[in-house]
């Protein structure tokens, strides 16, 4: 679905297609032509795209109010940015007004651009006649972190005890639900039979940049606790291949990490722009958070063992990251690891992650789809 | 021949009520469910949709009874399950090829007597390996029966009295869709075929696909893999020439000619027909009676509806 106003092949907007336009961004094949209207000094587009300027002057167009401003988008693209304001020599960052499309983050909401030929896929949509599954709230109390933890389990529609199921553990999982819509997600791809019914269970930590950043208590709580205190209320697979662990970001790094750290736990890992900074030689280029993240994955990279017998990874080629997972791939395939590995035309964000789910899901835990016909 | 009543999906908008009014077909009902495995027996929607109380005839139960009593009956039976799996993917592997081979060769224009002939001998290849694979098969059930039937004989045979005792009271007996494979294998161990000869059947989804002579398997666009359709298994074959396609407007891409015709044509003599929501297909003495909401894959890439003779 695109809401901005597409264009012909090729076009460039003429200036009353831009002063009638509706909606912002008008799109085209080629780009994108980011319009805004209103008093101001300077308007300049802010993204977060690898290659590109992180602030790009708008022109205003003539005398009047009407700033104007298209850049070269490859089509199937997807772009979060915000708009900077320049009024009585102070800056604001504001939501693009002629733009409704919006992404949620943790930390606030971003205007989307959707480049031409991009459409967000239908089964990341709620499905009012998919069988819904339901959350259950556990805590638990963490030797390992030494701490209390909350943990949202999903359990599926038609659940049953006599059935065993497959587990996923989802880092920043409460994130997932909310703004990777993963609860709609898992009904509709269980639904249609894509993936087996499934229990996912969430974990958010309250200090992810060093939980998730290679730290042996988290992997302990992930490999070990979370699934023994699902063991006890729920019939789960015991096989290492119904066992997965779910991350994007930090995320995807502690999913390693865990796996990597307790062998045989999990057989299935999904990694979604994972932060995996590295250093051949020297230091690596990263903040310091970014410090135990590179130990560990220069480690992992000396001896990579096997952690999983599948995973999947995927990354934007709007990303910083890219270089880091391009490098990872390599390197888990020489090692035995089947490896399913995609790049998109999109950034380090929720709806990025969220739009690879079907993709991730299905193939770690492909669903009876052939074989059944209710 | 008794009445044949074959449906569409029945789990939300079902017809199978108004189906049984229009065949004439009243009284007490057995179903079969194995198809829903650990769901097999929960019966509430569909008797609330009928009105009455209905007897599952509890096939997946009654296997696993039978598997429990002798384990190495069972080791054996899971061994043949491995072994059809691993025909299934070697045959899956070479289908992918002779597929891609036919999709090429009907991708070019039939401006030729050698196009032409490439064809027809692409649309062979794919028939040959569909007859070797379901050979194939046959020989492994074959194998398992002549090993167990002196151990599996007097296992299901106080079951099949039970079941024919409960079918025999029954007006027809409902054969739910669900999991293919797990359901025609409950049909074929308590030998459903010879239990269920003179009386009605209602079948819809997979439960309809059992009857026919072979079970195809397909999905055009599924989320991973080439989405080639499959023959499966052979099926108990009460309805013969017919290839059952249900959930059809979902699984096909009824708009590509090339896959239509491919299928058709890889399939023929068998019909191919589509079962989707609100579909009937009503066979009375062998005699096709009714024909709602069910089209049949031609020949020539397109779908008609398909038509009572007059």
């Amino acid at each position: 679905m695109s809401t901005s106003a597409d264009l012909p092949a090729d076009a460039t907007p003429g200036l009353d297609a831009l002063r009638n336009a509706q909606n912002s961004p008008l799109v085209d094949p080629g780009g994108l032509t980011f319009v805004y209207r209103g008093q101001a000094e300077a308007v300049r587009l802010r993204l977060w795209i690898h290659g590109l300027p992180a602030t790009q002057a708008f022109e205003r167009q003539g005398d009047d109010d009407l700033w104007v401003l298209r850049i070269e988008v490859p089509e199937n693209s997807r772009i979060e940015y915000k708009l900077e304001i320049e009024r009585d020599g102070r800056a604001e960052w504001i939501l693009d007004p002629l733009n409704p499309l919006r992404a949620e983050d943790p930390f606030g909401a971003n205007s989307v651009a959707q480049g031409h030929g991009y459409h967000r896929p239908d089964w990341t949509l709620r499905d009012p006649s998919a069988r819904a599954g339901t959350l259950e709230d556990f805590v638990v109390h963490s030797a390992a972190l030494g701490s209390e933890r909350h943990v949202g389990v999903y359990v599926p529609a038609r659940f049953r005890r006599t059935r065993r199921y497959p587990l996923l553990i989802v880092h920043d999982g409460f994130d997932y639900l909310r703004y990777a819509n993963l609860q709609a997600v898992l009904d509709n791809l269980i639904d249609r039979l894509e993936i087996p019914p499934i229990i996912a269970a969430f974990t958010q930590s309250p200090d992810r940049l060093t939980e998730y950043a290679g730290h042996d208590g988290h992997a302990a709580f992930v490999a070990r606790e979370i699934p023994e205190l699902l063991e006890r209320s729920f019939p789960l697979h015991p096989n290492p291949a119904a066992r997965g662990l779910l991350g994007a970001s930090f995320g995807a790094v502690a999913s390693l990490h865990a796996a990597w750290r307790h062998p045989q736990a999990f057989g299935r890992l999904v990694l979604q722009s994972g932060s995996f900074a590295f250093s051949d030689i020297g230091h690596h280029r990263r903040p310091p958070t970014f410090d135990p993240v590179a130990r560990f994955v220069n480690e992992f990279r000396r001896r990579p063992g096997l952690p999983a017998q599948r995973m999947y990874l995927s990354c934007g080629i709007y990303e910083s990251l890219i270089y880091e997972n391009r490098s990872l791939v390599p390197l888990l395939r020489q090692h035995g690891i089947e490896v399913r590995y995609e790049e998109v035309r999109d950034g380090h964000n929720w709806e990025n992650w969220r739009d690879r789910l079907q993709s991730a899901l299905t193939w770690l835990f492909p669903g009876p789809l052939w074989m059944v016909y209710e | 021949m008794p009445d044949l009543l074959i449906l569409g999906p029945q789990a939300r908008n079902p017809n199978l009520r108004d189906a049984l009014q229009r065949a004439g077909i009243d009284g007490p009902m057995v179903a079969i469910t194995a198809g829903w495995q650990e769901r097999e027996g929960e019966l509430a929607a569909l008797e609330e949709h009928l009105g009455q109380r209905v007897h599952d005839l509890r096939l997946y139960e009654r296997a696993e009874g039978v598997f429990a009593h002798d384990p190495a009956l069972h080791e054996a039976y899971r061994q043949r399950q491995a072994d059809l799996r691993g025909l299934q993917q070697t045959y899956r592997a070479r289908l992918d090829h002779a597929k891609a081979a036919a999709r090429e060769m009907f991708a070019q224009p039939a401006d030729s007597d050698l196009t032409r002939w490439a064809r027809r001998d692409a649309i062979a290849a794919l028939r040959r390996l569909d007859a070797a694979h379901l050979g194939m098969i046959e020989r492994v059930h074959a194998r398992f029966t002549q090993e167990w039937r002196h151990v599996l004989g007097p296992l299901v045979e106080h079951q099949q009295a039970d079941l024919k005792h409960m079918i025999e009271a029954s007006a027809a007996v409902c054969i739910a869709g669900g999991h293919v494979a797990v359901l025609l294998n409950r049909l074929r161990l308590f030998d459903l075929q010879r239990l269920v000869r003179g009386r009605p059947i209602v079948a819809w989804s997979a439960g309809a696909m059992c009857l026919t002579e072979r079970v195809v398997l397909f999905h055009d666009h599924p989320p991973q893999g080439a989405g080639n359709a499959e023959v499966f298994e052979a099926g108990l074959g009460l309805l013969p020439r017919t290839v059952l396609l249900p959930h059809a407007a979902s699984r096909l891409a009824l708009q590509d000619a090339t896959r239509v015709t491919l299928l058709a044509r890889r399939l023929s003599p068998a019909a191919c027909h589509t079962l989707d929501e609100g579909s009937m297909l009503h066979w009375h003495r062998g005699r096709l009676r009714v024909a709602v909401g069910t089209s049949r894959l031609l020949r020539s890439g397109s779908t008609s509806a398909v038509e009572v003779a007059a």
